[in-house]
C-alpha cells in the first residue's frame, strides 16, 4: 500500500466548497480478495462488546481508520456479509482485532457473541476505504460513541507504538462507564462523557458544546483534522458542534455505522 | 468459500428483487455520507450541465421544477449490503435536462459533483433513457438534508453512492474520470446485479 494523499484531478472537481480529499491510496487487489482469517481470541469489553482477533497470515497491512468486509456462510450456501472498522494498529502482523457490538437480532455479530470461537474461520477482504484512515502524520481530533470508537483506538495504539509526537485527541461517549469499551486504555489524550450514568462526581449528558470548544482552543498549529464516528445520529451532532465550533468542513472525516 | 461452523443466518425469504449479497433493510434508511451535512437552502440550489454540451446550462430552483415532472418507483441499493424496496421519489428525468444542454458527440462518461465537492463517475449511458433522476421529493416529503435534500441525483440501478447527494451539476467528457469514492477504491461502475463493490470485482 502506498500512502501518497490522492487530490482530485482538476477536470472532475470544479468549483467546490467542502471537498475532502482521501488520505491514502489504497490497494485494488486486497479489496478485491477474500481471505481466510482464523479467530485466536475472544476478549469481553462490555456486557454488549468484545473484541475478536484473528490470525490472517496473508494480511497486507492497513492504516489506523480503515475497514474491512467479513463474511460467514451457511450450509446451503447463504451468505451474510457486513463491513467492520479495524480496532489493532498496524503493526501487529498477521492480526487484525475487530470489536463487535452485540446488535439485538443482529445475523452477523448475533453468531460471533453466541456461537464463535477460537479455531473457527471466517473470510474478510480489505482493508478498505483510504478516506477515514490516519497515517500518523497530521494533529488529530478523534470523537466517536459506543462503537464508534474502535477505528479511533486503532489511531491511539498506532500513535503509542509508534512513540509518534504529533498531538492526538480522543472525546468518547459511551452511556455508562460499565459500556465503554477500552475502558481501561485511556490515557491522558482522551476525555470520557457519560450520557446515561456517571460515577460519582462525573457529570451526565451528551458531547456538547463546551467539550468541543476546549479542544478546538487547544489546537496544534495548522489545526486538526477531525475524525467522527459512530451512529448517524451522534455524527450529524457531533460534526454540527464541530463546524459550529469553527472547525473547517473540509477537515472533518465522517464514518457512520448506518 | 467454507461453511462458517454453527452459522445458519435468518431465514430465507425468496426475493427476486435481492441482487447478490444485499438484504432488505425495510423501514431502516442508513446514512453513509462521508462529509458534514450541509445545509443548503433552496434558494442557494443550483444544478449545471457542463463539459462536452453544446451550451452549458444552469437551474434554479424554480426553473428546475418548471420541467416536466417525472417520478422513479423502485428499488435502490446500497454497496453496505442495504436494499430498499418501494421507494418513490420525484422530481425531473435527467434526460430533460440533458436534452436542453445537448450532449456532444464525443460525451461517453460524466462526473456528477455536489454541492459539498463529492463527485461520482458514471459511463453517460447510464444516466440517459429515463434511467437517472433529479429528485426532491422522497414519498410525498421534501428530501430530507442528510439524504441529500434539497435535491439528489438518483440512478438506481447502480449502487447508490453513484447517486450523489446534494447534486450541483453533471459535467460531460470524453473519459472516465474516478470520483470521491471510486478513487477510494470503489468500482468504476457499480452494478449491484454483477456486486462491482470494489474495484477489481
Ligand atoms: C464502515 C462501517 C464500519 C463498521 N464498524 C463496526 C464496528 O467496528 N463494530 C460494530 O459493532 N459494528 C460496526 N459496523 C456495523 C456493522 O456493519 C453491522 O451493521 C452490525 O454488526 C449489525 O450487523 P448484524 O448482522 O449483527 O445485524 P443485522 O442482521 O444487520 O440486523 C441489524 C438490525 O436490523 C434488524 N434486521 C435487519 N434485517 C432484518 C431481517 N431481515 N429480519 C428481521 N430483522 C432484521 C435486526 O433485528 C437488528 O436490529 C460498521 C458499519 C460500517 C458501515
Amino acid at each position: 500500500m502506498s500512502s501518497t494523499t490522492s487530490t482530485p484531478s482538476p477536470a472532475a472537481a470544479p468549483a467546490t466548497r467542502f471537498a475532502v480529499p482521501g488520505r491514502i491510496a489504497v490497494s485494488n487487489r486486497a479489496a478485491a480478495t477474500w481471505q481466510r482469517a482464523t479467530l485466536t481470541e475472544v476478549r469481553r469489553e462490555t456486557p454488549y462488546a468484545s473484541t475478536f482477533r484473528f490470525a490472517v497470515p496473508a494480511w497486507a497491512g492497513h492504516l489506523p481508520g480503515q475497514h474491512l468486509m467479513l463474511r460467514l456462510r451457511a450450509e446451503d450456501g447463504y451468505v451474510a456479509q457486513r463491513h467492520y472498522s479495524i480496532a489493532s494498529p498496524p503493526d501487529d502482523d498477521g492480526h487484525v482485532e475487530l470489536t463487535l457490538d452485540h446488535v439485538d437480532g443482529g445475523e452477523v455479530s448475533g453468531w460471533f457473541h453466541t456461537v464463535a470461537k477460537p479455531g473457527d474461520e471466517v473470510e474478510l477482504r480489505g482493508p478498505l476505504s483510504g478516506f477515514f484512515a490516519w497515517p500518523g502524520d497530521r494533529p488529530a481530533l478523534l470523537i466517536g460513541a459506543g462503537s464508534g470508537v474502535v477505528p479511533l483506538m486503532s489511531m491511539v495504539r498506532h500513535h503509542r507504538a509508534r512513540n509518534l509526537t504529533v498531538p492526538l485527541r480522543l472525546l468518547v461517549s459511551a452511556r455508562g462507564p460499565e459500556e465503554l469499551i477500552y475502558a481501561s486504555e485511556y490515557g491522558p489524550e482522551t476525555t470520557t462523557v457519560f450520557t446515561r450514568s456517571a460515577p460519582e462526581g462525573v457529570a451526565v449528558g451528551r458531547v456538547a458544546a463546551a467539550h468541543v470548544a476546549r479542544l478546538l482552543a487547544d489546537a496544534p498549529d495548522g489545526g486538526w483534522e477531525a475524525y467522527v464516528c459512530g451512529s448517524n445520529g451522534f455524527a450529524e451532532h457531533a460534526s454540527r458542534l464541530l463546524v459550529d465550533a469553527g472547525q473547517p468542513v473540509d477537515r472533518i472525516r465522517i464514518e457512520r455505522f448506518g | 468459500m467454507n461453511v462458517t461452523r454453527g452459522f445458519a443466518g435468518r431465514p430465507r425469504v425468496r426475493n427476486d428483487g435481492l441482487p447478490p449479497g444485499q438484504y432488505d433493510a425495510r423501514d431502516d434508511w442508513p446514512v453513509l455520507s462521508a462529509e458534514v451535512t450541509p445545509e443548503l437552502a433552496t434558494s442557494q440550489w443550483t444544478f449545471t450541465v457542463d463539459g462536452l454540451v453544446a451550451e452549458e446550462r444552469t437551474w434554479s430552483w424554480d426553473e428546475a421544477h418548471a420541467l416536466p415532472p417525472s417520478a422513479y418507483e423502485g428499488d435502490i441499493h446500497c454497496v453496505t449490503s442495504w436494499s430498499k424496496f418501494g421507494v418513490r421519489f420525484s422530481g425531473v428525468s435527467l434526460d430533460a435536462f440533458l436534452d436542453l444542454a445537448r450532449p456532444a458527440a464525443e460525451a461517453t462518461h460524466a462526473v456528477a459533483y455536489s454541492h459539498t465537492g463529492y463527485t461520482t463517475n458514471l459511463p453517460l449511458a447510464d444516466l440517459t433513457g429515463g434511467r437517472a433522476w433529479i429528485v426532491w421529493e422522497y414519498g410525498d416529503e421534501p428530501l430530507p438534508a442528510e439524504h441529500g435534500g434539497p435535491a439528489r441525483l438518483i440512478v438506481p440501478h447502480l449502487y447508490f453512492w453513484k447517486s450523489a447527494k446534494w447534486i450541483a451539476g453533471i459535467r460531460l467528457l470524453d473519459h472516465d474520470e474516478p470520483g470521491f469514492w471510486e478513487q477510494n477504491g470503489y468500482h468504476h461502475r457499480g452494478n449491484p446485479w454483477e456486486e462491482q463493490r470494489y474495484s477489481g470485482d
